[in-house]
Order: structure tokens, then sequence, then C-alpha cells
């Protein structure tokens, strides 16, 4: 049996009366690839905003790595090693490229270095950006973007932007990837080419993957198991091939 | 000459408080009213120090390490409760600060205004221009203080994360950075840079009255707004614009009366022309 990255335990949250998430049960293995789907206002976004500190569950709880993490902080989250991507890209839009991904790295304890040792330009400073440097053009090597380094995030393609989300998320080192409609907005080649590399750095990265999309085809393509949501209740969990004769997931999607 | 020269200095005090508000309101996305009030704590703790030790500079370090614990104070227990509230109840409770420090003065020192003397600024001729030292030394400090503001927003990683914060507080928190660590230092900086304007103003009007900070915080807020709030050189070339106004509208006789009206109509023009400032950026909103 694989060890078990994210597991989550009933987990659900109620804004007023309103219950947007309820009892979700998710156990994802180590490097898997899982995917989390449903129609529109399902709460697929609402669980990864519960995963990831921006919102605090109601009810339930869960676990990364065996370690609860309900009630942390977002940054703390973040330190115990998920990372995220937005479904409306959140670049940082007036910084540079690898900037971005710097910020990303900002937290790696291999890369401390105190602000007294930046102002005084000790060789401290130097060595540490110069390895921060190393390391960001590495991650920005493996999303084809290393050209691209100097220029603005806001300049960048929308294709180009979604990987940029993704290097400044695997900048944070994380155990975890959430990954929040990765191909939205993308055409089927770059869809093809998204697939490819997040395959590519769940391998290189040793990271779970967790990724909510609409793109049936990506999820089939890439997921071996999903979830599927529908008003806030997990309808259908298991092999991602069945899901789609399953008769209740099929009426949720197209109705019945 | 000497005007330009004078009025480069009383910018630069000016650009030292407009660099706070600018900062803050960056980073914490609230304006904080009370900062010309720290100021003013400033130059009481300036006074008080010179009447116990009688060392001008002993006074100056213990103005910057007031002011610096008075911003954390201040926003531990004032702000940081409000995150997440609306801006005008942030705002609001930014005012009552303001008149909480004003009060506080009042009740220890009295609302009597007290001359205060730092020593004698020889003045100084070069060719056939003279310049008081206290001018020099106020331009030298705040240009030193500028440049290493700039540097340590562009080149540390602090400074990195802060403007990382202020494009968007949320995604930089998912990426794993403390935001309300960033929130705290900033205030810390915003808040030293008030104890060296303190001291600058002391220099040109060597007197403390529980209200010294309104008027300077005013014209500094001016000045980060022209200069395009939120933008770090911009709080610069607005208070320095704004100082080199005020002290030629003041050597021109028919103006000088004036120099208050003229310096907010700048803005008003500024603000009718260019909305977001000098050197400010456009933002989307997000709906």
């Amino acid at each position: 049996m694989a060890e078990i990255v994210l597991e989550t335990k009933d987990l659900g949250i109620s804004f007023g009366g309103l219950k947007a998430v309820q009892n979700v049960n998710l156990k994802i293995e180590k490097n898997q690839l899982y995917g989390l789907i449903g129609p529109n206002g399902a709460g697929k976004t609402t669980v990864f905003n519960m995963l990831t500190g921006v919102y605090k569950p109601t009810t339930g709880t869960f676990y990364l790595c065996g370690e609860e993490l309900k009630g942390k902080s977002q940054e703390a989250i973040n330190h115990k090693g998920i990372a995220r991507t937005f479904q409306n890209i959140r670049l940082f839009n007036n910084m540079s490229v690898i900037r971005n991904v710097l910020v990303g790295l900002h937290n790696q304890p291999e890369f401390k270095c105190s602000p007294v040792t930046s102002m005084l330009k000790l060789p401290k400073h130097y060595d540490t950006e110069v390895r921060m440097r190393e390391r960001a053009k590495e991650i920005l090597k493996i999303f084809d973007l290393y050209e691209e380094r100097n220029n603005l995030a806001c300049n960048l393609p929308y294709g180009k932007q979604r990987k940029l989300e993704i290097a400044r998320a695997l900048a944070t080192n994380p155990k975890l990837l959430l990954l929040d409609e990765p191909a939205a907005g993308m055409n089927p080649n770059e869809t093809e080419e998204l697939m490819k590399t997040v395959r590519f750095i769940r391998d290189e990265f040793d990271i779970t993957v967790l990724l909510i999309e609409h793109d049936l085809k990506f999820v089939s393509g890439l997921c071996d198991e999903v979830t599927v949501l529908n008003f806030g209740t997990a309808l259908y969990q298991g092999k991602v091939n069945d899901a789609l004769n399953d008769p209740e997931v099929v009426k949720a999607y197209i109705g019945g | 000459m000497t005007t330009f020269i004078d009025g480069l200095s009383l910018g630069s005090i000016y650009a030292l408080i407009a660099l706070g508000y600018t900062m803050v309101y960056g980073i914490a996305k609230m304006l904080n009213f009370a900062h010309g009030d720290v100021i003013m704590v400033g130059a009481y703790a300036i006074f008080s120090t010179l009447a116990v030790t009688g060392h001008p500079l002993v006074g100056v370090l213990v103005a910057v390490v007031i002011c610096t614990v008075l911003g954390v104070v201040m926003e531990k227990l004032a702000y940081k409760p409000l995150r997440g509230a609306s801006p005008l109840a942030v705002l609001i409770t930014a005012i009552g600060v303001s008149y909480l420090l004003q009060s506080i003065a009042q009740l220890i020192y009295g609302s009597k205004s007290r001359a205060i003397t730092l020593g004698n600024f020889e003045s100084i001729k070069i060719g056939s221009v003279s310049i008081s030292s206290a001018t020099i030394i106020t331009l030298a400090v705040g240009a030193v203080i500028m440049v290493t503001l700039t540097l340590f927003v562009k080149y540390t990683k602090v400074g990195r994360a802060m403007i990382a914060v202020s494009e968007d507080r949320g995604a930089a928190a998912l990426m794993g950075i403390n935001v309300n660590f960033i929130i705290t230092i900033t205030f810390a900086i915003g808040c030293c840079l008030a104890a060296a304007a303190g001291l600058f103003y002391l220099l040109q009007i060597p007197s403390v009255t529980p209200t010294l900070g309104s008027m300077p915080g005013i014209k500094a807020f001016t000045a980060a707004v022209i200069g395009g709030i939120g933008s770090i050189p911009g709080a610069m070339l607005g208070g320095i614009l704004l100082g080199v106004i005020e002290k030629i509208c003041l050597s021109i006789p028919v103006l000088a009366p004036y120099t208050t009206a003229i310096e907010f109509s700048l803005l008003i023009v500024i603000l009718l022309v260019k909305p977001i400032g000098l050197l400010g950026k456009k933002r989307r909103e997000k709906v």
C-alpha cells in the first residue's frame, strides 16, 4: 500500500445556511494524479480553498502525510507542502517572470538570508541570490519560460502565464500540488503539451497532483482516479473510465 | 539658488513621510492617518532625551527606536484586528489613533509649544550661495535613507516579498509568504522614516507641540498622492516637488500667503489630469 499524501475526513463548509461542501472524503496516494471534477458551482474550488487555508472548514478535517493541517494559516500550509494555482490567473503581474518564481522560493530554508546581510551586500547575499536564481532558472527551463525570464509576467501569452503559475507553485517545494483548471482556455495542442508537463513534473519533483478540470478528455487522459462533486457532495469516487459511464454522473453533467 | 536647495531639503522631509504613507498603502492597502503623529512622537522623544542626556544624537537614536516600536504596536493593536474589515472602518480607526497620540502627548507635555535647541547650525558659503548646515544635513541624510530604502526593496528577499504582497496579498500568502510579518515590517520601516522626518522637522522649526505632525502629515500625504500612492519613487518625487514649490512660493512675496492653497491646488490639478498620480501604476480591480 502506497503512502497516503492527502486524506480528508468529512470535509465540509457552510456559508451562513448554505452548505457549500459536505462530507468530502479523499484519499490520495503518493505520486498519484487525481482529478476533482463536477459541474459549475459544485464546490471544487471551495475544496481547494479549504485545503490551502483560505477558508476554514466548518466540519471535518484533512491530513497531509498524516499531519493534521486544518485551521493552519495559508503560509503555514504552504510551508507544510501544499501549493496551488488559481482558476483566474493570479501572477504578480508587474514583476518579471523570474521574480515571480523567486517569490515562490522565498521560504525555502536553503535560501535563508537576513535583510541586513543583503543590504550590506555581504558575500552571503550574492551566494544566496545566485543559488536562488540558478534554481529559478532550472524551474523556468522545465516550463520553457527561460527565454522570457526578464519580461513582465503580465506580458506573457495566456498559455505561458498558466505555466508560470505552475512554476511558481513548484518553487515552494510542495508535496502536493493543486491545479485549478490548468487547461482552461488552452487549445488542444497546448492541452496535449500540458498533460506531458504534468506527468513530467510528477516524476521530476516526486510530487502528488490533485487537479480540477472541466475538460474531461484532459482528465481521462491524465488521471486514473477521480471524485465527481455535485452540489457540494461527492457523487462518485473511483476509476475515471467508470465515472463517465455512471448514470448519476451523466445525469449531473448533462441533466436528466 | 538658496531657495531651491532649501526646497530640496524641505522636500526630502516630505518625501520621508510620504514614503511611510505610500509603503503602508501599497502593502497593507490602508491609509494610516496617524502617520503624521508618529513624527510628533519622534519629535517629543528627541525633546525628552535631549532634556535628560543633553545629547542630540542619543535623542535621535531613542526617537528612531520609539517610533519603530510604536509602528509595530500600532499595527498589532489597532489595525491587525481589522484585517479584512471595510476600508472605512480602518480609516476611522487610523483617525482615532491619530487623536489618541495627540491627546497622550498633550497629557504628558501640555498643549503649549516648547522650544528645543539641537545645537548651532552655521551657514556655509559656497560661492555666492549661503546654505544652512542643517539644510545640508537634511539633504544628505535624506538622500542616504532614500537610496538605502530603494536598495532594500529592490535587492533583498524581504523587499521582493513586500512587492509580491502589494501585488496580490492572497497569492503571496499561498506561496508561503508570511503576510502579517511583511505588514509589520512595513509599518516599522515607515515609522522609522517618520522619526527621521521628525528630527529634520525640528532642525527647521525648533519647537514641539502635540499637533506638529498634522500639517507635515497632510502635506506628505498630498505628496504621496501626487507621486502616485503605492509607488516608492513616486513618493520621493512628489515630496521633493512639493517642498521646492513651497519654498519658491514662500520666497515670492505676492504668492507667499497663498503657499498652502497653491500646493493643494496642484494636487487637484494632478488628480484631474492624471488621477493615478505622476508615477502611479494602473491597476485592474478584480471583480
